[in-house]
Formats: structure tokens, C-alpha cells, sequence
């Protein structure tokens, strides 16, 4: 009866303990607007909680965040970023810029960095600058970048987008590109997983994507999956 | 002289007894199976009714299955008093918002309110939550970490028999169950963690939330039922220890009872 408490009492521990987003999360620019991606893992220990979480989470109309870290801690940091930016843009009365936005979150992130466990990264379409991507990481920093990868499945991949991503990319490419970086991540990431989401944001507006586990290309090396052989990278 | 606020002399105290090896009352914990699933109109929300104390069962028969609103309510694991309070001030705020606004409450309302509450307290309020209801936008359903951050799934589980629940889930879940077919898979999912999970135990309760109103069902199936129960106080029938023998004593002394009037009259002014 022992080790049978001994099992349960360290499955409490592991099942109180905070939520985090083992993650790995990106945004890149091209050609008239940004692609945000995300696997959809949740995890609390060794249990996933969540297998097809959203992490890429609406600020306004055209402003994204890709959140990693504590779970509650990015929910509440995006909540009040929310709320910030709807009274700003009832005053305003036009598009928000996705700087300002960004700026938001590195407030929220830097003053509280002793209480929070958060690295986001800001992006979005505004018509004074284009798609832009804003890395906001755990110190609070702000960083305007091309393109960004971030949590615990970056390490992996940056490489791979070092080599592969290029300015003035077509929105297709661009979108692909992500995806296979996600796709890369979650299979060598233990605490990555899942599916691919994906937003795309341009002048036009919002467009989502899922790529659902068993949809998620098989990379040289994979095993394969249900009968599909695995296939080189390229 | 008199001085405001408060002493902390006994946190002084207590760290002193606690580095001596002396261990603090640990708090009631609902080690718990609660689960939730989204059927085809409305939501079937089911937990185990087993409350521990440490390894000690503390209540048998405890309702874990808490009202937010009547069209909403909450299944909670983690510590009992927190869990309890917890949903208790979120369902007195909604009350007051209902005659504020004259309006049904929403299901994201009580979401908000919750995990507000949560994050402030940084996890120190230990409530897990399942929130299920239906409200003017449809059925929803909603999990709630004790730190704040939420999630929202057709399906879900929590406490320390959600392993086990969700297996049944994962195995059984799909889109467009009937209301039969849901509740049938929640029972299944709390009874795998009644009979596998050590922290949880006893009987299944159901609350099934549609547009057309509640069905609370406290002890749905009663699974850990005693075999034979004993009557009290114990009734024996007559005959049930025989007459051996009989022997009348003549007592020591004669009582003479006389009839009529006490000789003086009792003084009642």
C-alpha cells in the first residue's frame, strides 16, 4: 500500500504544479504582412493538459501575440494588453500600431518581471510600417526583429530559420516556412507537440490555420506514420 | 500603549516547531476525480463524492459538484475550503450582476471572475476547476488552474484521477453525443477514477446543464455501498431470550397506600 501512496502523492505534486507552455512558438515577416506559428502542447510536469491549445492569442484587429511560459501568467498579461488596447483605440479612433502594442506588453513584462514567467513575441500589420514582429522575451526587453522563434522548441530550429528565412518571401512561402520550423521543433522538443497553428496577417485581414498531428509532414529521420514513408527535409 | 495590526509572534513560533520535526495540520484535500464533457445541447459535468484528510477518508459522501448560477456550475479538486469559498464568492457576485443587469449570467463571466481571483492569490488559493453551463452563446465548458490559467475543451478532466478519466475520455469522446450517451461516458470516466485513483472514491454525481434547465443528480450510481447495514438501536423480538425461571421476593417492609386528602394542604400562594 506504500509505494502506491508514494505513487499518488508525487502524481498531487506533479498535477499542482504550475501550468506551462513548453512550447515552441515563432512569428516571421515577408512580403506585405507576418505568419505567426504554434504547436498546441500544454503541459503541468509530465502531463499534458492541453493537446490543442491556442497560443496565438488576438490583441486587436490586426495584432497577435505568440505567448510561452506560465500559462496564467501570459493569459493575464494578454488580458490586460487587451483591455489597455481597446480603451486606447476607442480614443484613437484608427488602427493600432503593432508597436504599441509591443510596447504594452514589454510595460506589463518588465515591471513585474520578479512575478512573471513570460516570453511573448508581438506581431501584426499596421499601415504605417507593414508586418512587423516584436520579440518581447523574459526580461522585458523589446526587440524588433524579421522574424522570431521562442520557448523550449526554439533551440532546435534556429538554424533551420537562420538559413531558410529571406526578406521579401512570398505569403505562401512564407506561411510554409513556419510551419515546417514548428514541424521541426515539435518532433525533436519533448515538451513541444500536437498541432501547427498558424495566423496569417496582412491588410486584408486574419486568416487561421490547423494542422492537425497526423497531417504534420514527416522529416527525414521521423518515423513514419500510419504507412506514410518518412521523407528528406527538402 | 496600544498598538494597531496584527503580531506575527506565532509565524516566529511555528518556524521554531517546524524546524524541530514537528509537522503543521495538513488541510483537507479533495483528492478527486472530476470530469466534463459538450454534448449535443448542452454540458454533462460528473465527480467522485470521496473527501481526504492526509491518507485519513474525511467525508464518504461530500458534493464536489458546487452551483454557480442556475445555468451554470462549477466541479471542484484541490484543497475543500478554497474550492468551496472559491465558487461560493463568484456565485454571490453573479447574483448581484443578474439584479444589476436584469440579464442570465454568462458562462465567460464566471470564467473571468474565477481566474481574476486565482491569479491574484498566485496559486496560493488551491482550487482546480471544471466550469461548465449554458448560456445566450451555447453550451460551454471551461478548466481552471489553480494559478489562473484556463482552457477551453469539448472534454475535460481534472483532479488526481484525471489520468484516468481522460483515458476513458480520449478512448470514448465524439462530436454530437445525446445527453444518454454523455452522461453514460462521465460515469465511466469518475468510475475509473473512483476504482484506480487512491484519492478518489465512493459514489458518481452528475449535473447535466441544458437550455431548458438543470438536472442535478446526487449520487447517481452509488458505488461503494456497505453490503449490510446495521440497525440502530437493535431491535430484538419478543422471545428472543427465553424465560429460564421465575421466583417472586416479598419485600423487607409493608407499604400502606391511604386513600383521600393529604392531611395538610400544600401551601401554593
Amino acid at each position: 500500500m506504500d509505494h502506491l501512496r508514494a505513487h499518488a502523492d508525487a502524481l498531487e505534486a506533479e498535477l499542482s504544479q504550475e501550468v506551462s507552455l513548453g512550447t515552441t512558438i515563432m512569428a516571421a515577416t515577408f512580403d506585405g504582412g507576418v505568419v505567426l506559428g504554434a504547436d498546441s502542447r500544454t503541459s503541468t510536469g509530465n502531463y499534458i493538459a492541453n493537446r490543442v491549445t491556442d497560443k496565438l492569442t488576438q490583441l486587436t484587429d490586426r495584432v497577435y501575440v505568440c505567448r510561452s511560459g506560465s500559462a496564467a501568467d501570459t493569459q493575464a498579461i494578454s488580458a490586460y494588453v487587451q483591455f489597455y488596447l481597446h480603451q486606447h483605440q476607442m480614443e484613437l479612433n484608427d488602427k493600432i500600431l503593432v508597436k504599441t502594442a509591443a510596447t504594452l506588453a514589454t510595460k506589463l513584462v518588465y515591471t513585474n518581471k520578479e512575478m512573471l514567467q513570460a516570453g511573448l513575441i508581438v506581431a501584426g500589420y499596421d499601415s504605417r510600417k507593414g508586418g512587423q514582429v516584436y520579440a518581447v522575451p523574459l526580461g522585458g526587453t523589446l526587440v524588433k526583429v524579421p522574424f522570431s522563434v521562442g520557448g523550449s522548441g526554439s533551440a532546435y530550429i534556429y538554424g533551420f530559420c537562420d538559413r531558410n528565412w529571406r526578406p521579401g518571401m512570398s505569403e505562401a512561402d512564407c506561411e510554409a516556412f513556419v510551419k515546417k520550423a514548428v514541424g521541426l521543433a515539435l518532433s525533436r522538443d519533448g515538451s513541444s507537440g500536437g498541432c501547427i497553428r498558424t495566423v496569417v496577417i496582412t491588410k486584408d485581414g486574419v486568416r487561421r490555420s490547423f494542422l492537425p498531428n497526423d497531417k504534420i509532414p514527416p522529416s527525414y529521420g521521423n518515423l513514419s506514420f500510419q504507412g506514410r514513408t518518412a521523407m528528406p527535409v527538402d | 500603549m496600544t498598538q494597531g495590526g496584527f503580531a506575527f509572534d506565532l509565524c516566529g513560533r511555528n518556524d521554531y516547531l517546524e524546524r524541530r520535526g514537528i509537522k503543521p495540520p495538513r488541510f483537507t484535500k479533495t483528492g478527486t476525480t472530476i470530469a466534463g464533457l459538450i454534448f449535443k445541447d448542452g454540458v454533462v459535468l460528473g465527480a467522485d463524492t470521496r473527501s481526504t484528510s492526509d491518507t485519513t477518508v474525511a467525508d464518504k459522501n461530500c458534493e464536489k459538484i458546487h452551483y454557480i448560477a442556475p445555468n451554470i456550475y462549477c466541479c471542484g479538486a484541490g484543497t475543500a475550503a478554497d474550492t468551496e469559498n472559491v465558487t461560493g464568492m463568484i456565485s454571490s457576485s453573479l447574483e448581484l450582476h443578474r439584479y444589476a443587469t436584469g440579464r442570465s449570467s454568462r458562462v465567460i463571466t464566471a470564467l473571468t471572475m474565477l481566474k481574476t481571483h486565482l491569479f491574484k492569490y498566485q496559486g496560493h488559493v488551491s482550487a482546480a476547476l471544471v466550469l461548465g453551463g449554458v448560456d445566450f452563446n451555447g453550451p460551454h465548458l471551461f478548466t481552471v488552474y489553480p494559478h489562473g490559467s484556463t482552457d477551453s475543451l469539448p472534454y475535460c478532466t481534472m483532479g488526481s484521477g484525471s489520468l484516468n478519466a481522460m483515458a476513458v475520455f480520449e478512448d470514448g469522446y465524439k462530436e454530437d453525443l445525446t445527453k444518454e450517451e454523455g452522461m453514460e461516458l462521465v460515469a465511466r470516466a469518475i468510475r475509473s477514477g473512483i476504482y484506480n485513483d487512491l484519492g478518489s472514491g465512493s459514489n458518481v454525481d452528475l449535473c447535466i446543464i441544458t437550455k431548458d434547465g438543470v438536472e442535478y443528480l446526487r449520487n447517481y450510481q452509488r458505488l461503494q455501498d456497505k453490503t449490510y447495514e446495521r440497525q440502530f438501536p437493535v431491535k430484538y423480538s419478543v422471545g428472543t431470550a427465553p424465560v429460564v425461571r421465575e421466583k417472586v421476593y416479598k419485600l423487607g417492609v409493608d407499604v400502606l397506600v391511604v386513600e383521600g386528602e393529604p392531611e395538610e394542604a400544600m401551601d401554593t400562594s
